[in-house]
C-alpha cells in the first residue's frame, strides 16, 4: 500500500498543481506540501512502517500481455525513494517564493517526473518499469524546452531523442525476455528464473545496456548531458543529476546484472574500462570548462563513471559502496546546484572568467561551497568518502585481470577532482576579483536552512554511515550471490 | 589514573570544539576571545596528553573502541584510538608545540580583523584536531581520515590570505601534490583490505605474522604495500619527487609554517612508516629505496638551501632536508632514531620558524635576508634563541639535534659507508646554510631602509615566551636519547618506544662511536667557522656563479615538472575538450541525429518542427505498445 501511495502523492500533487496554475500564490505551497508529505511517508516507510507486506502492491494491468501493476519497496528502492523525497523536499523549500513563468505547470511537471522516478524505483514488472521510465522522461522534455536557456530547443531535442533511442532498445529487450518466459510474463521474478544461454545474454546485454548507459551517462554515451544540464533551468538540472541518473544505476542493479550475470561478467572488462576511462576523460574536460554548470556536469560524469564501474565490479564492497554513493552523490551534487543557482541568480553570470573574489563579500556562500566541494572530492568524514572508499575497495578486489589498472586509473580521478574543484574555487571565490567588485550574495533564511541541511547530511552520513549501509546490507549480499561468477560457474 | 585513557577522546575533541566555536562564532568574537579559545583548547589537550603519556610510561597501552565506522560483510572499520608509546609521544609533540604556536599566533596575527583572526584560529584548531586523529587512530582508515584532514587544513592555511593569487596557487599545489601521494596510500589500504580483510594495526600485523610469505600474503604483497605507503609518505612529508609544494607552502602565515610545515604535519609520513615498522622490516628492497630517496632529498634540499635569500625559504628547504634524514633513518631500519629526530626537529625547527616570524614582524614584512643584517643588538631574545636553534640543527653537542642526528648517522654508517659519507656531507651543508642564515640576518651591518631601522623592535612576550620555551627544549630535548657510550644504561626514549618499535642491538665498538661523533662535531664546527668567515661582513651584489644561479633557481625542478607534466596535461585536456569531445564523439552523435532527422523529414506527415517529431515518436511508441498487445498474445 505504501508503495502505491509513494507513487500517487506526487502524481496527485502534480495534477493539482496543473489545475491551480492560475493561482500563483498557491502553487508553491502545494509543491511544498506534496514534497513534504512524500518525504514524511518515505521516512515512515523506512522506520515505523517497515513491514514487508506494507511495501508491496500488485494489481491487474494489461494482463493479456503478461504485465501487472506490481510495486515493491526493496532496500535499494528505499535508498532511492529516500533520496528522491529528500531532494524534492529541499528543492521545494528552496523554491518557495520564486517567481517564474507558468509556475503551476513547472511544479506540475516536476511532480510528475518525481512520480515517474518513484515508479522506476518501485516497479517489479518489466513493462511497468519501462512505462515509468518514459513517464519520468517526458516531463523533463517539457521542463527543459519551455523554461530552459537560449539553446534549449535543440539541446532538449537531442537529449530526448538520445534517451528515447535507448528506451526503445530497452523495450525491445524486455519484450524479448517476456517472450522467453514460459508464462509470457513481464514480472521480474519470472524473468529471473530464465536460463539464458551465454549468447542470448550477450545480445540482451547490448540491447538493454544502452538505455542505462545513456541515462547515467557512461562514456562515450554522455554528450547529451553537459548541454542538457547547461540549458535546463537549474532546479531541473538538479533533479536530473541528483535523482534521475540514479535510474540508470537502478537499471543496472535490479535488471541488467541479475538477469544477465554471465554477460555482465564477460563484458565487464570492456564496460569497466569505458567507465574508468570516462572518469579521467571527464575530469580533464571539467578542468578546462569556463561555465560553472558545465564544470559540475562533467564532474558528475566522472563520479558516475566510478559508480558504473563499481556496479560491474560486482562484489560486496563495491555494491555496498555504490548503494551508499547513490544517496551521497545525490545530496552533494544537489548542494552544488543550489550554489550554482545562487551565484547565477545573484550575480547574473556563471562564467568563471567573469567571477572572482566572492570570498571577500560572501563568506557564508564560500564556506558552503568549500564544504560541498570537499564532499565532492570525497574527503573523509564527509559522506562522499564512504561510498568512494568502498567502491574502490571493491574495484581492487574485482575478478578482472585488470583489477589494479582499473583501480589506479579510476583513482587518478581522486587527484583530478581536486584539480578542477580547487581550481574553480580559486578562480571564483579567491583572488581580488574583477575591478568592478561583484555584489555580495545574500542568502535568504530558507536558502540558508536548505544549505545547512545539506551540510548536515554531508557530515552526519560522513561520520555515521552505518545506518544507511545497514539498510542495503542484505540486499547487496543477495545481489552479490546472484551475480557472483564463481558461484554461477559452479552451477553450469 | 586508570581512567585517564577513558578521557582520551577529549584530546582531539577539545580542539575540534575550539575550531567550531571560533569558526561559527567568528563574527561575534573579539581577538582576545578567539585567541583564548584557540589556545586554551590546545592547552587542555596538552594536559590530557601529559597524563596519557605518564600512564603509558608506567607500562599501559590500550585500544579504545568507540563505534563501528563502517561495516561491510566481514570487513569492520572501527572508530577507535590506540594509546601506546608511539602515539602518546606524538600527542605530546603536537599539543605541546601546538600550544606554544597558538600563543605565539595571538600576537603575530594581531593586525588581522577580528573575524579573520577567529577564522585563523578555527583553522589552526581544526588542524590540531586532524593531526591528533592521525596519530590516535588504531587503524589505517582513521589514520587516513586524519591524514586528509591535515591536508585540508594545510590547504586552508596556506591560502589563508586568499586575495593573493600566488598564495591560493600554492595552496592548490600543496593539496594536489598531496593527493598524488594519497592515491598511493589508498591503493595500499585497498590492497591490505583485499588481502587480509582487516585494517587495524594490531589485527593486520598479526595477520602478516601468520601468513607472511605464503600464498595469502606473498613477498610481492609486502613490497607493493610498503612501496605504496612510502609514496604516500613522500607526498605528505615532502620527499623526492613530491617535495616542491612545501617551499611554496611558506605563503601561509609564519606560525602555520612552524606548526604544520615543520613540526607536525610533514612528519606524518615518518609516523606512518614507524607505525608500520613491522611490515617494513620484511621489505628490504623498499627500505633500501627509502634510504636512497631520503638521502638524495636531504642532499638536494640542502644544496638549494645554500643559495636561497628568503628567510622562510631557507628554513623550508632545511625542513625538506631534515625530513630526508628521517627517511634515511627509516630506510636503515633505525625507526626509533627517526622518531627521535622528529621530536628534536619539532623543537628546533618550530623555534627557528617562530624566530624568523619575529624577525619578519620586526622588519615590517620583509623576508629577504640580503636586506637584513645586524639585528642581534635590536632583537636580543630572538637572536639568542635563533642561535640556539642553529646550534641544535647543526648538530653540536650537547644540543638536541646532535643526539638525534648522531643516532641516524651511526645507523647509516653500519648500513653503508657510502651513504654515511653522503649523509655526513648533507649534515655539513646543514651547518653551513644555517649559519649563513644566522650571520646574514643578525651579524654585520643593517642593510634595510632607514624606516625599517627606525621601527626595529623586539616582539611582545606572547611571541618571545614560546621562543624561550622552545629554546630550552632545543637544548635539553635530546637528552632523552643520549647514547649508551656517553651515559651507560641511558637511551630511555628507545626503551620507551620498544613496545612499538623493537630494539635492535647494534654490534659496534665504543671506539667507532667516539670517532664518528668526534668527526662530525669537528667538521660541523669547521663549517660554522667557514660560514662566519664568508658572511660576517656580507655585502649584497656579489656576482654569482652559474652554479649558484642553478641553486637559486632550485635546480629548475618546478619548471621541469611544469614542462613535463602540467603543461602536457593541460594541452591534452584542452584538446579533449575542443576536439575529442566536440568534434569526434558529439560530432558522431549529431551526425546520426541529422541523418535521423533527414529521414524523418522525408517521412513527415504532420507539421514540421520539434513538436511534430515529438508526436511522431509518441505515435511510434504507441504503435509498439499495440504491437505487443496484438501479436505477442498469440
Amino acid at each position: 500500500m505504501i508503495a502505491l501511495l509513494i507513487l500517487l502523492i506526487p502524481l496527485l500533487g502534480g495534477l493539482v498543481s496543473f489545475m491551480i496554475g492560475d493561482h500563483k500564490k498557491w502553487v508553491g505551497p502545494v509543491f511544498l506540501l506534496a514534497a513534504g508529505l512524500q518525504f514524511l511517508l518515505v521516512l515512515l516507510a523506512l522506520t515505523s512502517w517497515d513491514q514487508p507486506e506494507l511495501h508491496r502492491f500488485s494489481a491487474a494491468w494489461m494482463s493479456d500481455v503478461g504485465s501487472s501493476f506490481s510495486l515493491s519497496l526493496d532496500p535499494l528502492g528505499k535508498v532511492l525513494c529516500l533520496l528522491n523525497a529528500v531532494v524534492y523536499f529541499l528543492l521545494a523549500l528552496y523554491l518557495q517564493g520564486r517567481s517564474m513563468q507558468k509556475p503551476g505547470a513547472f511544479y506540475g511537471w516536476l511532480l510528475l517526473a518525481q512520480a515517474g522516478m518513484m515508479g522506476v524505483f518501485l516497479a517489479t514488472d518489466g513493462l511497468l518499469f519501462y512505462f515509468c521510465w518514459e513517464l519520468a522522461l517526458i516531463p523533463m522534455y517539457f521542463l527543459s524546452s519551455i523554461w530552459g536557456g537560449p539553446r534549449r530547443i535543440a539541446v532538449t531535442f537531442k537529449f530526448f531523442i538520445y534517451t528515447f533511442l535507448g528506451s526503445i532498445l530497452l523495450l525491445a529487450g524486455l519484450i524479448y525476455l517476456q517472450s522467453l518466459t514460459p508464462e509470457k510474463s513481464f514480472a521480474l521474478d519470472a524473468i529471473l528464473k530464465l536460463n539464458l544461454t551465454n549468447t542470448q545474454q550477450s545480445w540482451l546485454l547490448w540491447l538493454i545496456l544502452p538505455a542505462f548507459a545513456i541515462k547515467l551517462p557512461l562514456f562515450p554515451f554522455h554528450t547529451w548531458q553537459p548541454d542538457a544540464y547547461e540549458e535546463a533551468p537549474t532546479p531541473v538540472t538538479l533533479v536530473l543529476s541528483a535523482v534521475m541518473v540514479k535510474m540508470g544505476i537502478l537499471g543496472l542493479l535490479r535488471w541488467l546484472l541479475p538477469i544477465l550475470p554471465v554477460a555482465a561478467y564477460q563484458w565487464g572488462d570492456v564496460i569497466m574500462g569505458l567507465a574508468v576511462g570516462g572518469i579521467v576523460y571527464a575530469s580533464l574536460i571539467a578542468w578546462r570548462q569556463d561555465d560553472l554548470k558545465r564544470l559540475v556536469a562533467y564532474s558528475s560524469i566522472a563520479h558516475i563513471g566510478l559508480m558504473g564501474a563499481a556496479a560491474f565490479a560486482g562484489n560486496l564492497g563495491s555494491l555496498q559502496g555504490l548503494c551508499f554513493q547513490l544517496f551521497a552523490h545525490g545530496i552533494n551534487i544537489m548542494g552544488m546546484w543550489f550554489l550554482v543557482d545562487l551565484i547565477e541568480r545573484n550575480l547574473g553570470t556563471r562564467k568563471i572568467a567573469d567571477l572572482g573574489g566572492l570570498a571577500q563579500r560572501s563568506p557564508g556562500l564560500t564556506l558552503f561551497m568549500v564544504i560541498i566541494a570537499f564532499a565532492n572530492i570525497a574527503l573523509p568524514l564527509t559522506n562522499g568518502f564512504v561510498g568512494e572508499f568502498l567502491m574502490f575497495t571493491g574495484l581492487l578486489a574485482t575478478k578482472s585481470n585488470y583489477y589494479w589498472v582499473f583501480t589506479v586509473v579510476a583513482g587518478s580521478g581522486i587527484i583530478l577532482s581536486a584539480v578542477y574543484m580547487l581550481g574553480m574555487i580559486r578562480s571564483v571565490f579567491f583572488g581580488e576579483g574583477p575591478s568592478q567588485p561583484l555584489p555580495p550574495v545574500k542568502l535568504s533564511v530558507q536558502e540558508q536552512l536548505v544549505l545547512l541541511i545539506v551540510v548536515g547530511l554531508i557530515f552526519v552520513f560522513g561520520l555515521f554511515p552505518q545506518p544507511l549501509l545497514d539498510v542495503t546490507a542484505s540486499y547487496s549480499d543477495n545481489l552479490f550471490k546472484q551475480i557472483d561468477i564463481s558461484y554461477l560457474f559452479k552451477n553450469f | 589514573m586508570q581512567d585517564i585513557f577513558q578521557l582520551a577522546y577529549w584530546i582531539p575533541l577539545l580542539p575540534l570544539l575550539g575550531s567550531l566555536l571560533n569558526g561559527l562564532g567568528r563574527r561575534y568574537m573579539s581577538r582576545s576571545m578567539a585567541g583564548w579559545i584557540g589556545s586554551l583548547s590546545v592547552l587542555g589537550s596538552f594536559v590530557l596528553s601529559v597524563l596519557v603519556f605518564l600512564h603509558v610510561k608506567s607500562g599501559h597501552s590500550e585500544v579504545i573502541h568507540y563505534f563501528d565506522f563502517i561495516k561491510v560483510g566481514t570487513l569492520t572499520i572501527p572508530f577507535s584510538f590506540q594509546l601506546d608509546a608511539l602515539s602518546s609521544l606524538f600527542l605530546l609533540i603536537i599539543t605541546g608545540v601546538g600550544f606554544l604556536i597558538h600563543v605565539y599566533s595571538t600576537a603575530y596575527m594581531h593586525e588581522e580583523d577580528p573575524d579573520q583572526f577567529a577564522r585563523y584560529f578555527s583553522y589552526l584548531n581544526l588542524f590540531v584536531f586532524s593531526m591528533l586523529l592521525l596519530v590516535l587512530g588504531s587503524n589505517y582508515v582513521i589514520l587516513f581520515i586524519g591524514w586528509e584532514g591535515v591536508g585540508l587544513c594545510s590547504y586552508l592555511l596556506i591560502g589563508y590570505w586568499f586575495k593573493n593569487p600566488a598564495y591560493t596557487a600554492a595552496a592548490n599545489k600543496a593539496f594536489i601534490m598531496n593527493r598524488i601521494g594519497d592515491l598511493a596510500f589508498l591503493v595500499a589500504l585497498f590492497w591490505i583490505i583485499t588481502k587480509s580483510g582487516v585494517v587495524g594495526f594490531q589485527d593486520f600485523f598479526s595477520f602478516v605474522q601468520q601468513h607472511q610469505f605464503t600464498e595469502r600474503f606473498t613477498a610481492t604483497d609486502i613490497t607493493v604495500i610498503t612501496l605504496l605507503f612510502f609514496i604516500g609518505a613522500t607526498g605528505k612529508s615532502a620527499q623526492l619527487p613530491l617535495y616542491t609544494w612545501l617551499p611554496d607552502a611558506m605563503a601561509g602565515p609564519t606560525p602555520v609554517s612552524a606548526l604544520i610545515h615543520a613540526a607536525t604535519m610533514v612528519t606524518a609520513g615518518i609516523y606512518l612508516i614507524a607505525r608500520s615498522n613491522f611490515l617494513y622490516s620484511l621489505a628490504p628492497h623498499t627500505l633500501h629505496l627509502i634510504s636512497w630517496v631520503g638521502l638524495l632529498t636531504a642532499l638536494l634540499a640542502a644544496s638549494i638551501a645554500l643559495a636561497q635569500n628568503d628567510i622562510k625559504k631557507v628554513l623550508a628547504y632545511s625542513t625538506v632536508s631534515q625530513l630526508g634524514f628521517m627517511f634515511l633513518a627509516l630506510g636503515t631500519g633505525a625507526y626509533a632514531a627517526a622518531v627521535f629526530h622528529v621530536m628534536t626537529h619539532a623543537f628546533f625547527k618550530a623555534l627557528l620558524f617562530l624566530g624568523s616570524g619575529s624577525v619578519i614582524h620586526a622588519m615590517g614584512g620583509e623576508q629577504d635576508i640580503r636586506k637584513m643584517g645586524g639585528l642581534s643588538t635590536k632583537l636580543r631574545i630572538t637572536y639568542f634563541t635563533f642561535l640556539i636553534g642553529c646550534i641544535a640543527i647543526a648538530g653540536i653537542p650537547p644540543f638536541s639535534g646532535f643526539f638525534s642526528k648522531d643516532a641516524i648517522l651511526l645507523s647509516v654508517f653500519l648500513h653503508s659507508p657510502l651513504q654515511y659519507g653522503l649523509a655526513l656531507f648533507a649534515a655539513l651543508l646543514t651547518a653551513f646554510y644555517m649559519f649563513r642564515l644566522l650571520f646574514l640576518t643578525f651579524a654585520g651591518q643593517f642593510r634595510g631602509t632607514e624606516e625599517q631601522k627606525h621601527h626595529l623592535h623586539e616582539s611582545p612576550w606572547a611571541m618571545t615566551l614560546p621562543l624561550l620555551v622552545l629554546a630550552v627544549l632545543s637544548v635539553i630535548g635530546g637528552w632523552v636519547g643520549i647514547p649508551e657510550v656517553l651515559l651507560p644504561n641511558a637511551e630511555p626514549l628507545i626503551q620507551f618506544l620498544s613496545p612499538v618499535i623493537p630494539v635492535v642491538p647494534h654490534a659496534v665498538s665504543h671506539e667507532t662511536e667516539y670517532i664518528l661523533m668526534a668527526t662530525s662535531t669537528v667538521l660541523v664546527l669547521l663549517m660554522v667557522l667557514a660560514a662566519w668567515w664568508r658572511y660576517r661582513h656580507y655585502q649584497p651584489g656579489v656576482s654569482t656563479s652559474p652554479f649558484t644561479r642553478l641553486l637559486e633557481n632550485k635546480w629548475y625542478v618546478d619548471e621541469i615538472y611544469d614542462k613535463l607534466i602540467v603543461q602536457p596535461l593541460s594541452w591534452m585536456a584542452a584538446w579533449l575538450r575542443s576536439v575529442a569531445e566536440a568534434k569526434v564523439i558529439d560530432g558522431f552523435v549529431n551526425g546520426v541525429g541529422r541523418a535521423v532527422q533527414y529521414s524523418a523529414r522525408q517521412l513527415r506527415f504532420v507539421q514540421s518542427g520539434q513538436v511534430g517529431l515529438y508526436v511522431l515518436l509518441m505515435v511510434l511508441s504507441m504503435a509498439v505498445m499495440l504491437f505487443i498487445q496484438f501479436f505477442i498474445r498469440k
